[in-house]
This record gives C-alpha cells, sequence and structure tokens, in this order.
C-alpha cells in the first residue's frame, strides 16, 4: 500500500482515514511487487529449492552481446527466476515464462504497448508472446540507457507495426493512437479527429508518400526527436 | 565468411602477404565482437556469431603469435584483453556506485521522466560539489589544520578580548559571528606563512589555485555535460518539423509503472493530440491583435516594474544592514533582515510573474519560456545588486583598515616606549601581546564570506520551509480537513501540489552560483552545501512521494536539460565576476587571511615563480604575459570560432542537398516500379525536352492503370487519395503514358497508324 496522501479520488472508508494517519509517518514505499519478492524468497529458501544460478561464462558472453551491466543482467534472471514455475526454475536456459505472466511485471503492467512489446521480442514458434530468458535480455538491452539510437528506433518500429507487414499503415496508426489515447470512452478520439491526425503524421513523415511509414522514414523522423531516446526506457 | 584452414595454422613459415591478410581477417572478427550487440538480431543468432568469430580469432591470434619475433604481437594481444576486461569491470563498478538508483527510479515511475529529470540534476549537482569538497578540503583546509599555527597562538586565529564572553553564545554562533569566525571555514583564519610544516607546503599559493581550480573544474564538468546532451538530442531541430510524428511516436514514457500515472499520461496526450488537431485546423484568430499587444506592453512594463523594485528594496535593506552593524541593540528580525527579504522576494516574485502573465495570454511552452527568463532576471538581479552593496561595505571596510593600520602601529610604538621608559636598563624585545589583545582589522574577506554564509543557510531554510507548508501541510489539509468542508477540497481548490520543476532547478542553479561565488571567501561553504544537498535529495524525494500529484500537462524534460546547463553556464561566468576582479584588483586585509601583506592577491603567484620555480621558467612566464603575445593569440582564435562556424554551415547546406537527393531518389525509384511518368517537375521539364514518342510501342490496356493503383490506395488516407487522383489523371492526360511492365511486351505495332489519340478506348490487345 503506497504511503501517500493524495489519492485517486476514490471514496475512503472512515476507519482508513486513522490508519492511514498512523502508518504515514512512517513512510515506506512497499509496492506489490516487492512484497511478492519478498514471499518468493522466503518460501525458496523453506523449500530449500535453491534458484539456478547464472554460470560465469554466460553472464561475461551476455555482457558482450547486450548494453546491460553485470548488475542489471544478475537482477534480470533474478526477477526472471521468480516469473518462472517452480518447477521450470533449475533450468532457465530452455523454459519460457507466458505472456500473461511478464505482463504482471509493474514495469510494463501499465505501457499501452506491453503485448506488442512481448510479441516482437519473443522467439517462440507458437506466436504465443512468450519470452525465455534470452528473449527477456534482449528486452532489456534494446530497451536499456546505453542502446543506440538505431536499435530503438528498430524495435520501436516493430512494436508499432500491429499486423507484421514491415511498414506503418493506417490500420497500425490508428491502433496506436488508441492504445495511446488510453481505454476509456471519453479519452478517444471521434474518426474525423482520427482522420485529420493519420493525415497530419502521414504528411509529415511520408517521404515518398505511398500512404505508410517504412523503417528508414520512421528512422528519420525519429533521429531527429530529443524525446526518444530518454523516454523509450524501461529499467528494471 | 570464416578464413579457409587449408593452411596447417601452425606452421611457422607464414609468408607476410598472408599474416597480413590473417591479421585483417582477425581484426575484422575482433570489430564484429565489439559491434555485435549493436545489431538487431536475435539473441541466438548474435549468440551463434560470437562463438564463431571468438573460435577464430582464439584459433589463428594464438598461431600469429607463435614464432620467432613473434612474442611481441603475443604480448599485446594479452594487455589488450586485459584492458578490455578491466574497462568492463571498471564500467560495472562505476554503475554500482551511483547512489540513489532506487529512489529515482521510483520517482520516474510514478511521476515519469521530467520530474525525475530534477533528481538527477540534483545528483550530477551532488556529485560536482563533492569533488568541489574534496579539493578545498584536502588543500587547503587540512594542510592548514594540520600542519598550520594551531588555535589560539596568533592574533587572526583568536577570539578578540572584548568578544570572548559571548564567543559561545547560541545567537552569536548562528551569526557566524565568535567562534565560528575565527575557526576554518572563513578565510581570516588562514595565516600567511609562505611554507608550512616539514613537507614546506605553500598554503597561499594552493589556496590560490584551488580557488581557481573550483571554477576551472565545474566549467569543464558543465561543459562536458552540455556536449554530451547536444549529442544525444540529436542536434536542434526545428520546434515544429515533426509535431505529429513525434506526438504519435515518442510522447509514451516508459519509465512509467503505475497505473494513476498511466491515467494521467494518456489523458495529457489526448488533451495534447486534441489541441494539436485544433491549433492546425484553427485559422489566425482575428481577436483584437491591438488590444493584445497592449495587454502584452502593460505586463512587462509591470514586471520591469517589480524587478526595478526589487533591486531598490535589496539595496535599501543592505545600506540599513550596515548600519545595523554598529548598533547592538538588535531585535531578531534587524539581524537577519536581509536574507528574509531577499528569501521572500524569491518566493514572492515568480508568483507575481505568473499572475501578471495571465494578461499576456501566450501559449503555454512560450509563456513557461518567458516565465523562466523573467524569474532568472529576478534573481540575477537581486544577487548582484546584493554584490554592489557589498562591494560598497568593502570599501568602507578598506577605509577603515587605513586607519587602524596606522593606530596599530601607533599603539605598537606606544608600547616599546612604554616598556623601555618602565624598565630602562633592558633592552631586549618586550614580551609580545597577548593575541586577544591586538588591535584587529576589520578583515573585510571575512565579513564577505559571513554574508554568503547567512544567504546560503537562509536560502536553505526557506526551501525546506516552503516544502514543508506549501506541500506536506497543504495535502495534509486537503486530505483530512476534506471530510468536513463545504466543497471538495481535493477536486477543486487548493488540491495537492504539483511539483514545480523549473522553479526547483532554478533554485538549485542560483544556491550554486553563490557557493562559487562565496566559496573563495569562506572554504567550509562548500562543505554546507555538499550537506545541504545531500540532505534536500532525501527530504525532496520524500516529500514529491508523499504530497505531489503527478502533472496534468507533462513537459518534455530532454530538451529544455540543456537549457537549465547553459543557465549553469552563465551563472558560472557571473559568478566568477566577482571573485576574479576582487583577486585582481582589491588589496588583501594586512592582518588577515593567506594574503595579508601583500598588494594583490596574486602577487603570491608571482612571488612563487621567482623564488621556487627554476629561472628560465621565470623568463618564459614574462614573455609569455608579454600583450604582443596574448594579443594574436586572441586574434588566433577569433579566427578559428570563424572557421569552424563556416565549417558547419557547410555541413548543414551539405545535409540539406543529401536529404532532397534522397527525395528524388526515392520519387525516381517509386516512379521505375510504376513505370508511369515522373511526377517530379525537374524530369518532366527535361522529358518534355526529349524527341516525339510517337514510334514507342502504343499504350497499354487503360484500364489497368487504375486497377493498378487501388491497392496503393489505402481507406483512410483521404489526403494521399487526393494527391493519387491527381497522378492518375495526369497520367491519362498524357497520350504517351506507357502501362505497367507486368505483361510481356507485344509485337510492335506498324508505325502511327494504330496509336490512339487522348483517352480514346481501350488500344487492341495483343
Amino acid at each position: 500500500m503506497q504511503i501517500r496522501l493524495y489519492r485517486n479520488c476514490q471514496v475512503e472508508q472512515e476507519g482508513e482515514v486513522w490508519f492511514a494517519l498512523v502508518k504515514f509517518v512512517s513512510a515506506r514505499n512497499k509496492d506489490e511487487s516487492n512484497q511478492r519478492l519478498c514471499r518468493t524468497n522466503r518460501t525458496n529458501n523453506t523449500m530449500g529449492a535453491t534458484a539456478s544460478k547464472l554460470p560465469k561464462d554466460q553472464l561475461s558472453e551476455y555482457q558482450e552481446l547486450t548494453f546491460l551491466t553485470k548488475q542489471e543482467i544478475l537482477l534480470a534472471h533474478k526477477r526472471f527466476n521468480e516469473l518462472l514455475e517452480r518447477e521450470d526454475r533449475q533450468q532457465i536456459g530452455g523454459s519460457r515464462v507466458p505472456m500473461n505472466k511478464i505482463l504482471t511485471l509493474p514495469e510494463l503492467k501499465s505501457n499501452p504497448f506491453r503485448r506488442r512489446i512481448c510479441q516482437v521480442f519473443s522467439t517462440s514458434d507458437l506466436r504465443d508472446g512468450s519470452l525465455s530468458f534470452e528473449d527477456f535480455l534482449d528486452l532489456l538491452s534494446a530497451f536499456s540507457d546505453s542502446a543506440t539510437l538505431e536499435i530503438k528506433s528498430h524495435y520501436a518500429f516493430r512494436i508499432f507495426d500491429f499486423d507484421d507487414d514491415g511498414t506503418l499503415d493506417t490500420g497500425d496508426l490508428e491502433k496506436l493512437v488508441n492504445c495511446l489515447t488510453g481505454e476509456m470512452d471519453n479519452t478517444r478520439l471521434t474518426s474525423e479527429e482520427m482522420k485529420q491526425l493519420i493525415n497530419n503524421i502521414l504528411e509529415e513523415s511520408d517521404i515518398d508518400k505511398d500512404g505508410t511509414v517504412n523503417l528508414s522514414e520512421f528512422q528519420h523522423v525519429i533521429s531527429r526527436s530529443p524525446d526518444f531516446v530518454s523516454s523509450f526506457k524501461i529499467v528494471l | 565468411h570464416i578464413f579457409c584452414s587449408s593452411k596447417n595454422p601452425h606452421e611457422e613459415s607464414m609468408s607476410e602477404g598472408e599474416r597480413a591478410r590473417l591479421m585483417e581477417e582477425v581484426e575484422e572478427k575482433k570489430k564484429l565482437i565489439a559491434n555485435i550487440r549493436n545489431k538487431p538480431w536475435r539473441m541466438k543468432r548474435r549468440l551463434k556469431h560470437l562463438k564463431e568469430a571468438q573460435l577464430f580469432v582464439d584459433k589463428f591470434e594464438g598461431a600469429l603469435g607463435k614464432g620467432k619475433g613473434r612474442k611481441l604481437y603475443a604480448y599485446k594481444v594479452m594487455m589488450m584483453k586485459k584492458w578490455i576486461k578491466f574497462q568492463r569491470d571498471f564500467e560495472n563498478f562505476k554503475t554500482a556506485c551511483i547512489p540513489w538508483e532506487r529512489k529515482i527510479k521510483e520517482v520516474e515511475s510514478h511521476f515519469g521522466s521530467s520530474v525525475a529529470s530534477y533528481f538527477i540534476f540534483l545528483r550530477w549537482m551532488y556529485g560536482m560539489n563533492l569533488v568541489l569538497f574534496s579539493l578545498t578540503f584536502g588543500l587547503v583546509v587540512i594542510p592548514e589544520v594540520l600542519m598550520g599555527l594551531p588555535y589560539g597562538s596568533i592574533p587572526r586565529k583568536t577570539v578578540p578580548r572584548e568578544e570572548q564572553d559571548t564567543a559561545m553564545d547560541y545567537s552569536v554562533l548562528t551569526d557566524f559571528n565568535g567562534y565560528c569566525k575565527y575557526s576554518v571555514l572563513f578565510y581570516g583564519y588562514y595565516n600567511n606563512q609562505r611554507t608550512i610544516g616539514f613537507l614546506k607546503f605553500r598554503l597561499p599559493l594552493s589556496y590560490l589555485m584551488v580557488g581557481i581550480g573550483t571554477f576551472g573544474y565545474s566549467l569543464m564538468v558543465v561543459i562536458r555535460t552540455m556536449a554530451k546532451n547536444a549529442d544525444v538530442g540529436g542536434g536542434d531541430g526545428e520546434d515544429s518539423e515533426f509535431t505529429f510524428a513525434w506526438k504519435m511516436f515518442t510522447s509514451w514514457d516508459y519509465l512509467i509503472g503505475n497505473a494513476e500515472t498511466a491515467d494521467n499520461k494518456y489523458a495529457s496526450i489526448t488533451t495534447s493530440f486534441k489541441e494539436s488537431i485544433v491549433d492546425e485546423q484553427e485559422n489566425q484568430k482575428d481577436e483584437n491583435i491591438h488590444l493584445r499587444r497592449f495587454l502584452r506592453v502593460l505586463a512587462n512594463f509591470l514586471i520591469t516594474c517589480t524587478l526595478g523594485g526589487s533591486g531598490y528594496l535589496i539595496y535599501f535593506v543592505v545600506k540599513r544592514s550596515q548600519e545595523f552593524a554598529n548598533r547592538d541593540d538588535l531585535g531578531w528580525y534587524e539581524k537577519n533582515e536581509l536574507e528574509i527579504i531577499m528569501s521572500l522576494l524569491g518566493l514572492v516574485g515568480p508568483m507575481l510573474f505568473e499572475t501578471i502573465a495571465e494578461l499576456e495570454e501566450y501559449h503555454p511552452r512560450i509563456a513557461l519560456k518567458w516565465q523562466l527568463g523573467r524569474i532568472f532576471a529576478l534573481f540575477l538581479g537581486n544577487l548582484y545588486t546584493f554584490l554592489l552593496a557589498l562591494f560598497d561595505e568593502v570599501n568602507a571596510k578598506l577605509e577603515e583598515e587605513k586607519d587602524i593600520k596606522n593606530a596599530s602601529i601607533w599603539f605598537m610604538k606606544e608600547y616599546f616606549a612604554n616598556f623601555t621608559a618602565n624598565n630602562p636598563n633592558e633592552t631586549g624585545t618586550p614580551p609580545p601581546i597577548e593575541p586577544a589583545d591586538v588591535i584587529r582589522g576589520p578583515c573585510w574577506e571575512t565579513t564577505v564570506g559571513i554574508e554568503f554564509v547567512k544567504l546560503t543557510i537562509s536560502d536553505i531554510q526557506v526551501t525546506y520551509l516552503t516544502i514543508l507548508i506549501g506541500d506536506f501541510l497543504r495535502a495534509l489539509i486537503v486530505r483530512f480537513l476534506n471530510y468536513c468542508w463545504c466543497w471538495d477540497l481535493e477536486a477543486g481548490w487548493p488540491s495537492y501540489g504539483e511539483f514545480d520543476i523549473s522553479g526547483n532547478v532554478l533554485g538549485l542553479v542560483f544556491n550554486q552560483g553563490m557557493i562559487w561565488m562565496g566559496s573563495f571567501y569562506a572554504p567550509g561553504l562548500v562543505g554546507i552545501n555538499v550537506l545541504r544537498l545531500l540532505t534536500s535529495m532525501y527530504y525532496q524525494c520524500w516529500a514529491v512521494m508523499a504530497c505531489n500529484v503527478p502533472h496534468e500537462r507533462v513537459f518534455k524534460a530532454s530538451k529544455s536539460n540543456n537549457f537549465y546547463m547553459g543557465l549553469l553556464l552563465l551563472i558560472l561566468f557571473l559568478s566568477l565576476l566577482p571573485v576574479v576582479y576582487t583577486i585582481m584588483s582589491l588589496p588583501p586585509s594586512f592582518d588577515c587571511g593567506p594574503f595579508s601583506g601583500k598588494e594583490r592577491m596574486f602577487d603570491v603567484i608571482i612571488e612563487t615563480i621567482e623564488l621556487d620555480l627554476p629561472s628560465f621558467l621565470g623568463t618564459l612566464f614574462s614573455y609569455a604575459a608579454n600583450p604582443g603575445l596574448i594579443i594574436p593569440a586572441i586574434l588566433l582564435m577569433v579566427l578559428a570560432i570563424y572557421y569552424l562556424n563556416s565549417v558547419s554551415e557547410a555541413y548543414k547546406n551539405a545535409n540539406n542537398e543529401l536529404k532532397k537527393k534522397m527525395q528524388m531518389a526515392r520519387d525516381e525509384e517509386k516512379n521505375r516500379r510504376n513505370n508511369k511518368d515522373s511526377t517530379n517537375q525537374v524530369m518532366k521539364d527535361l522529358e518534355d525536352l526529349l524527341p516525339n514518342r510517337s514510334n514507342l510501342p502504343p499504350p497499354e490496356e487503360k484500364k489497368d492503370k487504375p486497377d493498378e493503383r487501388k491497392p496503393k490506395v489505402k481507406p483512410g488516407a483521404a489526403g494521399n487519395a487526393v494527391n493519387l487522383q491527381k497522378d492518375v489523371s495526369l497520367a491519362s492526360v498524357n497520350p504517351n503514358a506507357r502501362g505497367p511492365v507486368t505483361q510481356a511486351p507485344g509485337p510492335r505495332a506498324p508505325g502511327p497508324g494504330n496509336s490512339r489519340g487522348r483517352g480514346q478506348g481501350p488500344p487492341p490487345r495483343h
């Protein structure tokens, strides 16, 4: 439970006021995933089973291959472990975590593109968005602080390409806008606004005027943006 | 490709050509390994390539290293490997050392990257101040404490007799008088001995060098950070170049990890979409432009008045504080009047500016820029007025000093005369006077240092109080009083506060300016600042998480990063000026500080050059300081700036040309693909110059063309459909249009007889 004074305009019960006041003095921010972390750790220890450790040579290989530092890789390993079923934990290399479990990560939970992210980074043959540990590392590496603009724009393009056809056409752009404006009906754009918006976007970015934005046009637009690199970031 | 291993790699007699080729291959593989993370491949593929490349490198590097005389190569390779490993470990270590990552990440996930950028800036400042502190502490304070004379041994280090009974009082200490004044915190404590201790440490020289080095280091760090930010930002694209595309593709902040913040973000994105659509559609508002202009002029006039008024108020208050200094019966308010007034102005001024700015009706982003500019002018004006008033005080003290100098010499003569008069038989020197009894000069540097320290402390107090009252108390009241209040305090006024990023950043920047100005006269000031930044971090993180709501309108942080750095740079220069001026032109006090007894403070350097360095260096410096050398150097630098400027212009032009070429190439390629006439006007003009094309094969089925084009027209892209309609109509008007080359060319029709006129039915099928 977050210890914050403000709340999202929800009606609270009377008792909670005093409860909140008392807890308020000892402001400790615990969010759910942390609690879950503690619990699973404890159960792990009582079970006597040790989570599988990452062998050193693999660790150094991953350092070569990704933009992550050693601590980040180890943290990713730990978090990935918790998402796995208990029986898969020993063999972290081969097992996959289903998409709905990945989406419970707090870093992805509130992201409007979370499903696309899982699908883009997944190498599963079933195309079900499940991620193996290496896919997970790929994800974190692309979203890390030190990833280059090319990598980020490449993956951003793939994430925005909802129908996976290699270009961003009107359907993709429409879905994109709907993702960005949220799920509620009162926040969606009307269809004229949508049309106007998509027109404007295509006018700005579509250099060859074929009605779609392909990868190089996208990269051209993105490379001029000062905010892209700093906002396209996920840190565990 | 893998080098074909048909040759035995262990053969020692490899020809030179083969060696060179092999080395090249190895280098290539090594480069691949270094860059492999940049490739957007899947991990599996990367792993495979990495393993292959590593195997290759290992196998053939060993081979290259064997044999006579190749030991150097093997050694070099081994050192390179060790170096890379060391670098990587060092990077890991550096990342582990960065403090407060968790905290900042927490703030980021709740409030987005713009609020977090303030905390990142705060952390950066903390790092810089830590370095400055260690410089000052290590090279100035510690030597004086360890190797210099202790407290009480010489007059400058002792509290005067008159003040000794009040020296420990709390009120005196909070004013930084009493024992505080005669401690390492301030300039006056330091002795002017040329070398101290058995290490022969040159304290005055080190004091001056550290003072200048503070500015040098800060300058270097700020410029390096600015350059890095400019790099990442991708240069300065025009603001309105890609507004919609950027809003679409880059507006989501992936660091948000909290549902509430995400909701806010959705709302703000929607609002910004709707607004920009409306902006595009709206014509110029034909509002009363004269009224608007008049209001804007009025607003600027009011604000200039406010600025002038605040400047005068500060001047007045400083003058009053000088009068107060001579009285003894001061209440708490009179003693701290100056600091209170300055802090109040800093609080009230921005609010006033915001209210007046309502008259102007600018777009929010422009209004923000104006607001920041005005706050900047306010703070700067205040600071410089304060400095000017302080200068007056310094001059007055210098006058006073002359009198006291004469008085103390007179006193010494009298004392000596008295002594010889009373003891006519002894001819030795009289016993030294107690340090506490010696007449003291006014020591203007310590006074200046005390003023800056008091200002900093009061600034800290005001900031913390503001957060406590303005944010915390407000949030408490809104949350708990809401149950028994007539209107909804949370939804309406006053509601919870938003974190004021620009106000806080400006506060930080100006605080740093004061530190830079004051640290030469009060070496302890940097230590106080380090403590302040440390506590600020924890305090503000707690306050923002507990009492603030995420912003409704989100302002981008990244583009303004360099703006704040630029501000910091400006402040750095402005704080450099007074310090350099005093070093160069004001005479140091005769009885306190490390430069006492000299004509000017920088005489220390000249003294060191004469006495400590070999003589040829002295002549070298005297040549270098010759104006005949300096002026050409300045001219050279001006020319270099001009040259670099024109080179960058040339690059910009080349960039534009390439963009145009790219566009033309794309158009041409598309046209070639569709085999229709070029819509590019240039090419069309050229085509018209070509000979008549009636000898060419007759146009293919005209019906194909609209069909061919249909799949390209997406249903929703109304704008593009219009263009394509135009294309189609153009094509059909042109009689020589060739159909797409999808059908095999039929037999040539005999001469012009078969060619059709304009749009007269379908040509004969072949």
